[in-house]
């Protein structure tokens, strides 16, 4: 292999990791919702608010911490619509999900009308970590980024180790499974729901922080561009584990990368075709992970999007 | 004031009312140290909703609830865990995803945070060696058989310290053979000084294994009584207010030409595996057929495959020597066959059309309901009005949507709608589950009924003496396999029993006669 061959993959595998980390906080937001049997179809919506919460925060403090907050406590308010909609009042979830997208979506529209145009006075800087940054490729890849990416890394192993291996963990994916079951054994399946829901939110508000700070530090309308879609699509491949959101979100990411450089290097590729990559892929990833549910037992957590009433 | 401090519990005064129904009415009701207490009673008579009360579901309108002498609220499940009460639902709450100790550890608060699964899978396994009720703590719940998913739900009690363990109808889903090693172990764990309040309807159960007795009738307690001052015929009157006569229209042995035959009939089931295994049978004009066997053995995809809802993969199913394999469901109707699903809301009705649309559902093609292309409504509302007064369907009106309908009336609609179209076979599965005693035996006389009229009819049951009643023939079902089909001069309830839990197969029969 020639070193400008090297160089494009490792390029192309550090931009993979850049643009799957915001679907990646997306995907692990909604894990965690589903996990406790809520649908929340509003991703793409949350991120949008997220983005100009988080720059809003940004633009008024100087502070980035307090935009990540910022976009975080939005992401959670939408969410907690969605909780006390699917929740308390027990309307469907899909309906609720998609009405509060749009509704998300405008109201981020409105938010940022004063701040369209202007730069973010900070943002996030890629910080290569001393030592790792220089192992080749892989140092390249996962070691020269900003701190979201790097905190990205923790949440996964955190979540993963939570889920499966300590006794909330194991509480709150009863209530997705079975939620009469959690309750007869004195769970409080409302309030989990609430709770995990409202935390999925708050990531899928990070997520769009990531976006309008680190990714593209500006506010555009629309940025997401379908990314919490492809969030979505991403838990049912991932089937609702962290580590395997993971790797779906470098995946995705690397696909959304590789469109650009294609172009870089002057392939002959129609740049319309190849935006569209990531969606035709996503429809591809459903119809694989749904044909391959209809053959073996499904791993979706069984009580999902179903409310639950005592008899 | 609790009466009596040998009771480790005592309900004063119990009262609870739901929209329209008064479900308990100022019920008393106490359980001594270490006794068995069979709470016995029809469906409806308010068991289920007393014991929900005690197990923190449902709050009381009225009363008092004493434990070990102490008066308790016991606003939720966690609050009757606590108070040493635990229930073990009829149908089971348990995760089906989730290992044994998973499920057993599930709900605890301590330890807080990690979980060290492989210490929690030994106090599990020395705890379940302790009451003699084998488990394997790794294995998941969907793997295990109905009477271990029982054992899970019993250790599960033990392990969180229950002295009252409250069971709700626990047999319904066992063999013979499992339920007799759960009464065992009842025992054991009375020996221990745990008391046990066993909710059922079955009095031979009741004769068996209790110490004591409270019936209740139409939400109040009719008597409480020690089991060895009784006879199970009075509390047979005791529970239905009325002595129960249950003979059913003498049955001549007809022998006529076969209406049903499958021959080596494969079929996979919803998970891909194999769920009928080359199974072979007949059912002749006029006879019953019981299917006899623990639920989920293959029944209802027996009754999948002959409807044509199912694939069946291999074998033949015929009907009158007519190839009806993998026909569509609307041929397999028009050749004669009638089904009562197990399921009579989902697969059997549309609940929330009328009265008169669930009638006409299949018949709405014929002639008779049309005019041209429209349905003809008057011609289906007399129909709908005759059937109702045919099976003395009580009902809010033809025009009342069916999912208001009580479990027996829909069941005697939706029987009614089937036997309308003049099959030459009637696919029963489970078709009296969950109705009371007088609409059961409704249900019954209709199947003999047709029976004496010529009708083949499968009947699927997991109730072994409506099926020893009602049956011509017995097949066993175990793991998608008939296990033997038996005359009624070769049956016995213990052979039987032991080919629904695939202990012998065929050719074994003599070793044990």
């Amino acid at each position: 292999m020639t070193q400008t061959t090297v160089g494009f993959i490792t390029a192309v595998l550090a931009a993979a990791v850049q643009a799957g980390t915001p679907l990646l906080y997306a995907a692990l937001g909604e894990i965690l919702t589903e996990r406790v049997g809520i649908i929340n179809l509003s991703v793409e919506g949350i991120m949008l608010v997220g983005a100009v919460s988080g720059f809003l925060a940004t633009v008024a403090t100087k502070n980035l911490a307090v935009g990540i907050l910022g976009a975080a406590i939005a992401g959670g308010i939408i969410a907690a619509i969605h909780a006390f909609l699917s929740v308390s009042l027990k309307v469907n979830q899909v309906v609720s999900g998609l009405s509060l997208s749009l509704f998300a979506t405008g109201v981020s529209g409105y938010l940022g009308k004063p701040i369209i145009g202007v730069p973010a006075p900070v943002s996030f800087k890629p910080y290569p970590i001393p030592g790792l940054s220089k192992i080749p490729v892989l140092g390249q890849m996962f070691f020269k980024h900003n701190l979201l990416v790097y905190g990205s890394y923790f949440l996964v192993a955190f979540l993963w180790y939570f889920l499966y291996k300590t006794r909330p963990g194991l509480h709150m994916r009863s209530v997705g499974e079975s939620p009469r079951t959690a309750d007869s054994l004195g769970i409080n399946v409302n309030a989990v729901q609430y709770a995990y829901t409202i935390i999925g939110g708050a990531l899928s508000g990070i997520a769009g922080a990531y976006l309008s700070l680190a990714y593209a530090p500006s506010w555009i309308e629309q940025m997401t561009a379908g990314r919490g879609w492809i969030a979505i699509a991403l838990v049912i491949f991932a089937v609702w584990n962290p580590l395997r959101a993971m790797v779906g979100a470098y995946l995705f990411g690397g696909i959304e990368a590789l469109g650009f450089r294609i172009q870089v290097v002057g392939a002959t590729i129609s740049p319309i075709v190849l935006k569209m990559m990531p969606y035709i892929f996503t429809i591809a990833v459903l119809i694989i992970t749904t044909a391959r549910s209809a053959t073996y037992k499904t791993e979706a957590p069984q009580a999902l999007g179903v409310p639950y009433e005592r008899e | 004031m609790p009466q009596n401090e040998n009771n480790i519990i005592e309900m004063h005064g119990i009262t609870k009312r739901f929209p329209g129904v008064l479900a308990n009415e100022n019920i008393n009701f106490s359980v001594s140290c270490g006794e068995i207490h069979a709470l016995l009673g029809e469906n409806g008579a308010g068991k289920s909703t007393l014991m929900n009360i005690l197990s923190g579901l449902y709050k009381p309108d009225e009363g008092d609830i004493f434990v070990k002498g102490k008066r308790i609220q016991i606003g939720s499940p966690r609050h009757a865990i606590e108070a040493g009460i635990g229930m073990v639902h009829q149908h089971f709450r348990l995760v089906e995803n989730f290992s044994v100790a998973e499920n057993i550890t599930l709900g605890m608060s301590t330890p807080r945070f990690r979980l060290d699964m492989t210490a929690i899978e030994d106090e599990v396994a020395t705890l379940s060696k302790k009451y003699g009720l084998q488990l394997d703590p790794r294995a998941e719940i969907w793997q295990l058989s109905v009477g271990e998913q029982q054992r899970v739900e019993i250790v599960k009690m033990l392990y969180r310290g229950a002295d009252v363990l409250i069971l709700d109808e626990p047999t319904a889903v066992l063999t013979p053979q499992e339920a007799r090693e759960l009464f065992a172990t009842l025992d054991r764990m009375k020996a221990t000084g745990r008391s046990i309040i066993f909710i059922t309807h079955k009095l031979d159960e009741v004769m068996h294994v209790a110490d004591r007795v409270t019936v209740l009738r139409g939400g109040r307690v009719a008597a409480t009584v020690n089991k060895k001052d009784v006879t199970s015929r009075q509390l047979a009157s005791l529970m239905v207010g009325k002595e129960h006569s249950a003979t059913l229209p003498e049955k001549d042995s007809l022998h006529s030409e076969p209406v049903l035959t499958l021959s080596g009939v494969t079929a996979y089931g919803d998970r891909g595996t194999i769920a009928l295994d080359g199974v072979s049978l007949q059912v002749r004009a006029g006879e019953i057929l019981g299917i006899a066997g623990v639920a989920g053995n293959g029944q209802r995809e027996l009754t999948e495959v002959i409807t044509g809802l199912r694939r069946t993969h291999s074998g033949t199913i015929s009907l009158h020597g007519q190839n009806i394999t993998n026909k569509t469901p609307l041929e397999i109707i028009d050749s004669g066959v009638s089904y009562v699903p197990e399921d009579r809301y989902g697969t059997g009705m549309a609940p929330n059309l009328s009265i008169v649309d669930n009638i006409i559902l299949k018949s709405y093609r014929s002639p008779v309901m049309s005019k041209g292309p429209f349905i003809d409504y008057d011609a289906a509302k007399r129909h709908a009005k005759e059937l109702v007064e045919r099976f003395q369907v009580k009902t809010a009106g033809i025009h009342s949507a069916a999912r208001l309908l009580s479990g027996g009336n829909a069941q005697k609609l939706l029987l009614g709608r089937e036997i309308s179209s003049d099959p030459k076979l009637l696919v029963a599965a489970y078709p009296t589950r969950g109705l009371d005693i007088g609409a059961a035996e409704a249900i019954r006389s209709i199947l003999v009924n047709q029976r004496n009229q010529g009708v083949a009819i499968l009947l699927i049951s997991e109730d072994l003496d409506e099926l020893i009643r009602l049956s011509d023939r017995i097949a066993i079902m175990f793991a998608g396999k008939i296990m033997g089909t038996l005359n009624r001069d070769e049956w016995n309830i213990e052979h039987i029993g032991l080919l629904m839990a695939g202990v012998l197969d065929v050719q074994d029969e003599e070793a044990l006669t």
